[in-house]
């Protein structure tokens, strides 16, 4: 198993993400584009930035324009975007939606594409969910049906990410033989996409379908094989994801430490109470556990690891519930300031729970664990 | 990376030409581990000729320096060894406080006198330790401890009581804390000194528990003389050597939480309670504790590997002793209290008929792993530790 230590590059990166979030304005900047009601909710300058930086191109391959770096590096990124909030789709987006063109792309398909993400021009946001679909990536309603050498879809997806203002989607849908994927730009006639408003304030969106034509050129991967090639990306920005949470979890606990060092009560300083340095100790403990299996998910993808599918079920679970923990932990330390909307920390326990649903949460990962296990 | 292979292709053709046929498979079997020492009875007789051979090749401490009985393996050499013996699964030719314990410490704060006196020993399995720390009234409180030592001449005398000293009726020597200064802050009047078991005034009691017979004992001391040449570092600075030591301890107690090659969980959930027709293990509560379980475990076991990888690249050290102590235990104590839940009644055995002999040992592991999060500082205060050094909590 690979070593589970930061490099000193890698190191480096970690570094420049926090000071790039933190430039922008860290957590005030998410507040703002709330407040504001802001129709893309994240900011397309730091979009632009990170462009720049060549952060949009660090999961993909330099023969697709990528920096060829994996997820152990992906995860540093997504870690300091949790630790300041930022709302910039970038799991969806690129770990997601141009992992799946790299993944299952034809030579075509993913020339149209990928530069164009990775410079930050193009906006790619899949639309995984449905109202009824839970977790399952199976559960899908939305249908395509085959007409004279292309495709007709049908359906309506939900809390697309990134779906406001994306230029094009990643839409599964059902077809004869299972599940397949098509590339469908936003300009499509019958396309209707709505904003959503989800209790993180993250663009979100409804994408409607209503006969919406299609040419073979934009199936991506094979008919009816859609299936396997989402599983496969889709575990890719589960650890992304992972990333995201551990920076929310820390940052939370962090700001919550300083405040049992700043507040008094009684007299003396809150943080001299053992019940509360207790739980303190103990979620430092599920964070440090946390981090671990992040590291190594996001390794055991990178090396094609046996055991990755594992690794990831395991970190998604642990990180799950160790942020549910965390940020509700954190709003009852601060107590009643912490449930003003004025205080931050409530921001945090909003986030916290986008990301506990992203992708399967704890008890879905434990039974994915158990059956890859055969328990 | 070409190094550990030569070093495991080395260590793999040792192991098959000298670990005697009968220990190989009795890894688990504390019948076939050896402490060693002056009274050491060997169950297994092939456990004296393991802890010979290994000793011979520096095997029985590996990481050690050569002129103290070592190999001077590298942490990663050591890791390949370790799994060279696991391959087969061997026991460790040697245990004990000796190994674990004072061995390391001396390393650390030891003269080159007491290096050379009683490193070689330990590593050859001559000479056994216990470890005198706990008091009747100082538990979590060490360092409110009362025995006194009090110099006369080239020795001290020593005078009063330790308690929960394992071992200490096998043991040749004892390290232990005593009060040298009582008029100063209670921290720094405490010296750490080595002292032979064999001294007249020492007496030892062994202490039953709720799981029956112990390794457990009390120790009293009346009038034992000891040569002023075994106290470690300085006189009234015991506490500090005293602490490095404890951060060995909890890190081999800790280590429990790793599974490794003790009975599967999954495997004795199918044996005990079933399996649905789709092969599952048949209670879908059971299920979901044994998997949490074994996730527990692997996320700890990458915590573990995580913390040495990064004292390999260089990272200092840290309170994270405190950390393993506490997860490490908690996580063995669930473990056996999921194990009791998966065996249902046939868990509840003491000895006699109707019972496996693993359930009767069951019963007995079980009982005994409720003193894990209490010996080598308990849960509390481990996370008193890490609220203090870690996170910077005020007092």
């Amino acid at each position: 198993m690979a070593t589970l230590v930061l490099t000193a590059p890698q190191d480096m990166l970690a570094r420049t993400a926090a000071e790039l979030i933190s430039k922008h304005g860290g957590v005030d900047r998410q507040r703002k584009l709330r407040d504001d009601g802001d129709e893309l909710a994240y900011s397309p300058e730091v979009w632009a930035e990170m462009a720049d930086l060549g952060w949009l191109g660090i999961p993909f391959a330099e023969s697709h324009g990528g920096l060829g770096m994996g997820m152990a590096e992906t995860v540093l990124i997504t870690e300091a975007m949790g630790r300041g909030l930022a709302p910039e789709p970038f799991v969806s987006a690129v770990v997601f939606g141009g992992g799946l063109i790299a993944d299952a792309g034809t030579a075509e398909q993913r020339a149209a594409w990928l530069p164009q993400l990775i410079d930050g021009e193009k906006r790619l946001a899949p639309a995984l969910l449905e109202a009824g679909s839970r977790y399952g990536l199976d559960r899908v309603e939305t249908r395509a049906q085959s007409n004279g050498g292309g495709w007709s879809l049908s359906g309506e997806k939900v809390q697309v990410v990134g779906g406001v203002g994306a230029d094009g989607f990643l839409i599964a849908a059902r077809t004869e033989g299972g599940l397949t994927l098509f590339l469908v730009p936003a300009a499509a006639d019958g396309l209707e996409v709505v904003a959503q408003k989800r209790v993180d304030s993250r663009n979100s969106a409804i994408v409607r379908l209503n006969g919406v034509q299609v040419g073979a050129g934009d199936v991506l991967g094979d008919v009816g094989g859609g299936l396997e090639p989402l599983g496969r990306v889709v575990d890719r920005a589960t650890v992304a994801v992972c990333g995201e949470m551990l920076g929310v979890m820390t940052e939370a606990f962090e700001r919550t430490i300083d405040y049992l060092k700043s507040r008094s009560q009684f007299g003396v300083l809150i943080g001299t109470f053992q019940a509360l340095k207790h739980r303190a100790a103990k979620m430092f403990i599920e964070i440090e556990l946390c981090r671990s299996t992040v590291m190594a998910a996001a390794r055991a993808l990178d090396a094609g690891d046996s055991d990755a599918e594992l690794q990831v079920s395991n970190a998604k679970a642990r990180c799950s519930d160790a942020l549910i923990l965390v940020t509700n932990e954190a709003l009852q330390m601060h107590g009643g300031i912490g449930m003003t909307d004025e205080h931050d920390i409530g921001l945090f326990m909003k986030r916290a729970r986008a990301l506990e649903f992203a992708f399967g949460d704890a008890a879905f990962h434990r039974q994915r664990f158990a059956r890859l296990r055969g328990f | 990376m070409s190094d550990l292979t030569a070093f495991r292709e080395e260590a793999r053709a040792w192991v098959e030409g000298n670990a005697p046929e009968f220990l190989r498979g009795k890894a688990s079997d504390p019948n076939a581990w050896a402490a060693g020492g002056r009274k050491a009875s060997f169950i297994y007789p092939e456990s004296r000729d393991w802890l010979l051979a290994a000793a011979d090749r520096g095997f029985s401490v590996p990481t050690w320096p050569e002129q103290y009985g070592g190999a001077a393996l590298s942490r990663d050499e050591a890791l390949v060894l370790q799994e060279e013996f696991a391959r087969l699964a061997l026991p460790m030719p040697l245990t004990g406080f000796g190994y674990s314990m004072i061995g390391p410490t001396l390393l650390d704060h030891g003269t080159e006198a007491q290096k050379a006196e009683h490193l070689p020993k330990i590593a050859r399995g001559e000479i056994r330790w216990c470890q005198g720390y706990s008091e009747p009234n100082a538990g979590s409180d060490l360092a409110s401890l009362a025995t006194s030592a009090v110099r006369d001449g080239d020795f001290y005398v020593i005078n009063g009581q330790k308690i929960w000293t394992s071992g200490a009726d096998q043991a040749d020597w004892i390290f232990m804390l005593v009060r040298t200064n009582p008029d100063v802050k209670k921290q720094r009047g405490i010296t750490f000194i080595l002292v032979d078991m064999e001294s007249p005034g020492v007496e030892v009691r062994p202490i039953r528990l709720i799981s029956g017979a112990s390794p457990f004992c009390e120790t009293f001391f009346h009038n034992v003389r000891a040569p002023v040449h075994q106290v470690i570092s300085e006189v009234n600075s015991g506490w500090t050597v005293a602490k490095a030591l404890l951060g060995h301890e909890r890190t081999s107690i800790g280590g429990m939480g790793r599974g490794g090659a003790r009975t599967s969980l999954p495997d004795l959930a199918r044996d005990y309670v079933g399996v649905d027709d789709a092969g599952r293990i048949d209670d879908p509560a059971l299920r979901e504790r044994v998997t949490q379980c074994e996730m527990d475990a692997m996320s700890y076991g990458l915590t573990v590997k995580r913390h040495g990888d990064g004292l390999e690249a260089g990272h200092k050290p840290g309170p994270e002793s405190s950390m393993f102590k506490y997860y490490g235990t908690e996580l063995n104590m669930r473990r056996e209290e999921l194990m009791l839940s998966i065996r249902g009644p046939q868990a509840l055995g003491w000895e006699g008929e109707g019972f496996e002999p693993e359930e009767l040992n069951q019963t007995r592991t079980w009982l005994r792993s409720r003193a894990n999060s209490i010996e080598g500082g308990t849960s509390e205060i481990q996370l008193n530790i890490i609220a203090k050094r870690v996170l910077g909590l005020p007092d």
